[in-house]
């Protein structure tokens, strides 16, 4: 652009935000005094329509050729006052925004000093838009299939809904089933659904999709490309039982030489049994067997009899020399629908979980009142005594400093409903310790009331202890739940035969090995980030990886199934154009400056950079440069340079940061 | 009359993937902290050039901050390890140079670290502010 700057300075007011710290009148006539500025204005909200308005009018009739936006941070709203521009005549590049809300009104007590600050920002902004020149975005085709990994019900749901809008999906699970915790559930607050009816038929679409590959008993191992072109490895674990030939008839499971299932469940959490090769439950998909080489005689001694082969017979699925295979993918967009863990229990050593037979987690009791569990559905002490008097406890490791300071959510509701499920198969008596009832959804506070008439024990306080030391006659050969009732303002012993432990929901304890793959960041609590907790939700800082259900923090179902498909429609809304526009930012060689000294080729972390061997000059790749800007710190002679991060460019707005 | 207490002038250099958005967050949070640390965003803290550090000096600079994402978190998966190297050199050169310890400060600060990235602007002020203010000249 050879025309001298023009620039136009747009300083929000954002509400309160801003204005209530800064003074902004002050800051828009020192912005006026500033080298090359035309226009300095205040608005009450500029990134409203009025406010969008009144910079394109600026472009339009005051000829502005630079814009300056002061107001919230440009990962909130760059986009949108480029696009301001742009509709304006305007290159979207030559706008640039100053962050004087996080970075200065919301984090600044002292006026004055806020003020000075913005200024000190605003005037490094315009020194540093001055140098500003058009650019042009590149264009990059992009893949339309979809990686989803985790295949509970946010992982299906997203799968469904992106397939069934045409695009292929790989959804990659990596317990032998997919199903998730969901698959483990008895019924559904606050509806007493069942959970099965509900989400079998899902499971089973997955299956029948033809759009649809699903990769179970698998892991995603690598991730590596971008926007659009991710390639991903994902590691298929053997399950000496082929795919493709097993039919899921059960014949090779009952025809085990372990006549009885004698190994825990995985599935059942180790309430039930299996047999060394088993299927998860009667309703898995794939409804594949697997054999666990850990209990097998066959692996440990090679001298099994192999009555699973003879039964299995023609169809010959058992396959003891299969191997871990890697497959390789390419998809345009991820999904990541990783799901909770389970807060362990046995951390609160005064609730004796582990130690005291009594003493159940939640998701057990699940397993236990499910009808396809380990009890058919009986609600059973583990010495298959019914309970006549249960106590359930709230917040086991939530809202606690010393395990999670979070809310979990989903824990009074779902203790509202294993109470129900108690007193429906048991009759026992039930009494749950709560320290707030918090029940907000659709719904919930009517299952709430519903509950209280079913003759529920409400005691407020929370459990200080379970122990098994009876202090009177009542309390012998029982659990006692000790706690303060604040309501009552005294302590009571509570004598019951079963404490069912409402533990927390907790990120799972690989995130940090998934976070660094997909390049995403995670909450101080360790659950993945989401770009905007508001405005976006599911997206995250890695363009192109999206977050779903409650790898993004604790979430019932309906929030799950919801923010999966928010998922899908965001992952089939940035490829559907077949390509994408990627900033310009990327790094550039002047031929004549370099002097072919290499320095900068080992540096690159993406290859992108080469030697041309007959100029000794040092080439980049525009396709596989993303825009680091290492090599334009590392060359000496000065030869490479950065769109956006122009040397000049952060040269003055250093200046401009100095200058107050 | 009192003289006023000497408010150092800071510059951080944050990579947007990591400290830029702690330093979002911090805000979100309403974090309170010392107005004097002024950020200027890269993508990569490897962008920063050793001559940026030694130019804001020039210009006027107390102390410089470099930030960026954690060993093994970093978005081009290892500027900040070129970060890491630079780093160590200046801070020999400019300890030659009679630069006193503690105006130039390394810190990985993620995506997550609101506090951190509070704490970190907090201690670096009150830490050049202890030091004065810097003088090139040697005194005149």
């Amino acid at each position: 652009m050879t025309e001298p700057p023009k620039i136009g300075v747009y300083i929000c007011d954002c509400g309160f935000n801003i204005a209530s710290v800064v003074n902004v009148p002050d800051v828009v006539d020192y912005a006026k005094g500033l080298k090359g500025v035309v226009v300095a204005r205040e608005y009450k909200y500029m990134c409203s329509s009025p406010g969008q308005e009144t910079i394109q009018k600026d472009i339009r009739e005051m000829r502005v050729n630079r814009v300056v936006v002061a107001s919230c941070s440009p990962h909130l709203h760059e986009a949108t006052f480029r696009r301001a521009a742009e509709s304006a005549g305007a290159n979207p590049f030559l706008v640039h925004m100053v962050n004087i809300r996080e970075q200065v009104s919301w984090v600044t007590k002292d006026p004055r000093q806020a003020t000075e600050k913005a200024k000190a920002l605003v005037a490094a902004g315009v020194a540093r838009v001055a140098l500003h020149s058009p650019l042009e975005r590149r264009s990059v085709p992009v893949r339309s299939e979809v990686l989803i990994v985790g295949g509970g019900i946010a992982g299906i749901q997203a799968a469904l809904t992106a397939a069934e809008a045409g695009r292929h999906v790989y959804l990659v699970e990596r317990e032998p089933s997919i199903g998730g915790h969901m698959a483990k559930f008895d019924k559904t607050f606050p509806t007493l659904d069942c959970a099965a009816c509900i989400l079998t038929p899902k499971m089973t679409a997955v299956k029948n999709h033809p759009d649809i590959t699903l990769l179970s008993y698998s892991d995603v191992v690598g991730v590596d490309g971008f926007v659009g072109n991710f390639k991903v490895r994902v590691r298929r674990r053997p399950r000496y039982v082929d795919e493709a030939k097993c039919v899921g008839c059960f014949e090779c499971i009952e025809q085990c030489v372990y006549k009885t299932a004698k190994f825990p469940s995985e599935f059942d959490l180790g309430l039930g049994k299996r047999k060394p090769i088993y299927i998860p439950f009667a309703q898995a998909v794939p409804l594949v067997a697997v054999i666990d080489p850990g209990t097998c005689i066959e692996f440990k001694t090679g001298r099994c009899k192999q009555t699973c082969v003879d039964a299995c017979g023609d169809r010959d699925a058992i396959d003891f020399q299969q191997k871990e295979q890697i497959v390789e993918l390419d998809v345009g967009t991820i999904i990541v629908a990783t799901g909770f863990h389970v807060f362990d229990a046995a951390r609160m050593t005064n609730y004796g979980y582990g130690r005291l037979p009594g003493v159940f987690n939640a998701l057990e009791v699940e397993r236990l009142a499910a009808s396809n569990g380990p009890t058919g559905g009986e609600i059973l002490l583990r010495d298959g005594r019914t309970p006549k008097a249960v106590a359930i406890v709230h917040c086991v490791g939530s809202r606690d400093e010393h395990y999670n300071t979070y809310c979990s959510k989903v824990c009074c509701m779902y203790s509202l409903k294993l109470a129900h499920l108690v007193k429906e198969r048991t009759g026992a008596e039930v009494y749950n310790f709560y320290i707030d009832m918090r029940t907000p959804g659709k719904g919930y506070e009517e299952f709430y009331h519903r509950l209280i008439a079913e003759n529920l024990h409400l005691v407020r306080g929370k459990v200080a202890e379970v122990t098994d030391l009876a202090e009177n006659p009542a309390e012998e050969g029982r659990l006692t739940v000790v706690a303060e009732d604040t309501l009552l303002g005294v302590i009571r012993r509570v004598p019951v035969d079963m404490v069912i432990l409402s533990v927390a929901i907790e990120p799972q304890p690989d995130r940090e090995e998934v976070r660094r793959m997909l390049n995403m960041s995670c909450s101080s609590e360790g659950f993945f980030l989401e770009k905007h907790p508001k405005l976006a939700p599911v997206s995250t800082m890695t363009d192109g990886i999206f977050i779903a259900g409650t790898c993004q923090g604790p979430k019932d179902i309906p929030e799950t199934v919801a923010q999966a498909e928010a998922a899908a429609a965001e992952a089939i809304a940035l490829t559907s154009k077949g390509s994408i526009q990627l900033e310009p930012n990327l790094a550039s060689i002047e031929e004549g400056l370099c002097s072919g000294c290499q320095i900068c080729i080992p540096l690159c972390p993406y290859n992108a950079i080469e030697l041309d061997r007959e100029k000794m000059v040092a080439r980049i790749s525009d396709v596989l440069c993303k825009g680091c800007g290492v090599c334009v710190a590392a060359c000496p002679s000065g030869a490479i340079s950065q769109k956006m991060f122009e040397d000049d460019q952060l040269l003055h707005e250093l200046e401009g940061v100095l200058s107050r | 009359m009192r003289k006023p207490e000497f408010e150092p002038r800071i510059v951080a250099f944050v990579c947007n993937w990591c400290t830029y958005i702690a330093a979002d967050a911090a805000g979100v949070a309403r974090s309170r902290y010392a107005s004097n640390v002024r950020l200027i965003r890269t993508m990569c803290s490897g962008r920063v050039d050793p001559q940026f550090v030694l130019t804001a000096f020039e210009k006027g600079a107390d102390g410089v901050l470099l930030c960026g994402c954690h060993p093994r978190d970093c978005h081009y998966s290892s500027g900040n390890y070129k970060t890491l190297r630079r780093y160590t050199l200046l801070k020999k050169m400019l300890s030659q140079m009679g630069f006193e310890e503690g105006r130039l400060r390394l810190e990985w600060i993620s995506a997550s670290e609101a506090e951190k990235f509070r704490r970190v602007v907090e201690d670096m002020t009150e830490q050049v502010r202890r030091l004065g203010p810097l003088d090139l000249d040697g005194g005149d």
